[in-house]
């Protein structure tokens, strides 16, 4: 930038007067921005919005029971996850409520997750791993209600929507210690 | 030299020891044509011509990522460690530094990737890489640690495994890159907003929450590594760097920031990256890596020659501020001798020290215990497995043992 404001200069000097020149040096400049980023629309924006806090902010339109879910469960995540949630080859879901303090503690979503709209969440954007972002918002919240019921969490007809997911009160939500901002840094 | 040609030997006949380098046992030996009055081959013919991009010494083949791991039935859900008994200094080769994926290192190409900033700001705005590349930048020298390094540590038994699959989760690179807080300005974040979520363009579409006070503090976006562009694993074409956080917070290949009132809990703030002590509590947002340190050389699998003057090196660390000591015992802690911390020392970055040690050829047992400037000191593996018990998986920090025996083999343990 330097060198084509000296050329600047340079130039206009040459042209004989001050009306042409590069550009101004700016003071402190290392920090002024060019500002760059382009306006996007909210629809655009809708698009890439997945994430849902606790609260269920977000949460799309569908609903879905545990036995909508258990059909689905079978054909994309048994094979990673086990029969019902059991485990192997990969994450054990279900189970474990009662071993966190034990030796062998087994950490699930029923043991271990805080929040149920985590569920929702996660298998929407990284489940199957295979086909990420491929289930319906309907299979999702199926699976929710089919891995919340395994756990006994939910009742087996309970139906899991936006209304319905961020009320559901998990077990382990009251055993984790906030450590910021309230400690380092 | 002499080290230099054994260490050679060493990466040839020692591969059992897989990772190793260095310190081997077999003594010097004499090579023909090695040394005077002999000329060297290769002074009697030119060299090889010059090479596009350069790679290692084909003598260094052996000096790789160590123990590569995927969860069952995935290629690219796992992690590959530095092997940190093989390198020096504190830069860490970008293409040794550990990897973590939540599902693989996706294929981006940059004229077609796009970063959003949304949520809690007046003006929502998409960047192309090209635009944020014209932007001012900082580089930083700083280490990344995940925060699953060292979870061998937690078990009974000491890890059978060098220093670089153990504790190989952490690496050191000078970051280059946007500031995040001149995006933030830009866009108009809302003061109020405490928090944002960074997600990835991975197939994990991994994402964390993250403090707003870090990132207008010094967050930045990442954009080169070691002077060149960062490599595909390391978050190609844009990364969080998060200086002194645990890593899985630098989200890789990132494609969102929305600025929100509250932490989104995502899985891997929650389900993972949470602390799970003995009473069955969780610790939650444990951010900063704590201070740590280990001897690199002599370690695990390395072989001391026998009795005499031993050069001991390591490397120390703090997630919340600058080594200020090093101290290294060789009696199992009961003596401590401050090493030499060599320049430069900066603030979460990776901090080498050195220290000359004599070896009477007796069993040894060497210890490194860092402090850092706020005055945190490394904890006894005994004390920190006290505090925290046994069923953690993230941050341990305590002190690593090396025991040397009378033959001079070296390996972990717990004194």
């Amino acid at each position: 930038m330097s060198t084509r404001d000296i050329t600047g200069v340079m130039i206009g000097l040459l042209l004989g007067g001050c009306a042409a020149s590069g550009g101004t040096a700016m003071s402190g400049g290392a920090r002024e921005v060019p500002a760059l980023g382009r306006p996007v629309t909210a629809a655009q924006v809708a698009g890439w919005d997945i994430s849902i806090p606790p609260d269920g902010t977000g949460l799309p339109p569908g609903r879905g029971t545990s036995a909508l879910g258990a059909p689905v469960y079978e054909q994309k995540c048994q094979a990673c996850h086990g029969a019902r949630g059991a485990g192997q080859p990969n994450d054990r879901l279900v189970g474990g409520q009662g071993t966190l303090a034990g030796a062998t503690p087994v950490r699930t979503i029923g043991s271990y997750w805080p929040y149920a709209t985590t569920i929702f969440d996660y298998v929407r954007r990284s489940m199957p791993y295979i086909q990420p972002q491929t289930l319906t918002n309907d299979e999702v919240y199926a699976l929710c209600a089919y891995l919340l019921h395994l756990n006994g969490i939910i009742g087996e007809h309970d139906e899991m929507n936006a209304q319905t997911l961020p009320k559901v009160r998990m077990p382990n939500r009251d055993n984790f210690i906030l450590m910021y901002p309230t400690k380092g840094r | 030299m002499a080290e230099r040609m054994n260490r050679r030997r060493f990466l040839k006949h020692g591969v059992a020891l897989a990772g190793a380098g260095g310190l081997a046992a077999t003594p010097v030996a004499q090579v023909a044509g090695a040394e005077p009055p002999d000329i060297a081959p290769s002074m009697r013919a030119p060299g090889a011509g010059m090479s596009e991009y350069g790679s290692p010494a084909k003598y260094e083949r052996a000096v790789t990522r160590t123990f590569i791991r995927s969860q069952p039935g995935t290629t690219g859900s796992g992690a590959s460690r530095t092997p940190l008994e093989s390198l020096e200094g504190v830069i860490t080769p970008s293409g040794l530094h550990f990897e973590r994926h939540h599902s693989g290192v996706p294929d981006i190409d940059p004229t077609s990737h796009r970063l959003l900033i949304h949520g809690m700001v007046k003006r929502p705005l998409l960047f192309s890489v090209d635009a944020l590349l014209r932007y001012p930048m900082v580089s930083r020298v700083h280490f990344l640690e995940c925060s699953g390094n060292s979870q061998l540590m937690y078990q009974t038994m000491p890890p059978n495994v060098t220093a670089g699959q153990a504790h190989g989760l952490v690496s050191g690179s000078e970051w280059t890159g946007v500031p995040l807080r001149l995006l933030l300005e830009e866009a108009g974040a809302d003061p109020a907003a405490a928090w944002l979520l960074a997600e990835g363009a991975d197939a994990a579409a991994m994402s964390r929450s993250v403090p707003m006070a870090k990132a207008m503090d010094d967050a930045m976006l990442a954009l080169f590594q070691n002077g060149e562009r960062l490599r595909p694993e390391n978050g190609y074409p844009i990364r969080l760097f998060l200086p002194g956080y645990e890593g899985n917070m630098s989200v890789k290949w990132l494609r969102r920031i929305k600025v929100t009132p509250t932490p989104t809990m995502t899985k891997d703030e929650t389900s993972r990256y949470t602390d799970l002590q003995a009473d069955g509590k969780s610790l939650m947002f444990t951010y900063p890596m704590e201070v740590k340190s280990l001897i690199t050389r002599p370690s695990h699998g390395l072989t001391l020659r026998g009795p005499g003057v031993q050069a001991v090196t390591g490397l120390a660390w703090s997630g919340n501020g600058t080594i200020t000591r090093v101290e290294v015992s060789t009696d199992g802690g009961r003596a401590w001798t401050r090493a030499e911390l060599a320049a430069p020392v900066l603030p979460r970055a990776l901090t080498r020290f050195r220290l000359a040690w004599k070896w009477d050829g007796q069993p040894a047992v060497l210890k490194s215990r860092a402090t850092d400037d706020t005055g945190a000191v490394q904890p006894e593996r005994a004390k920190f497995i006290a505090d925290h018990g046994q069923n953690g998986v993230f941050h341990y920090h305590g002190i690593v043992a090396w025991g040397v025996q009378a033959n001079g083999e070296v390996k972990h343990v717990y004194p």
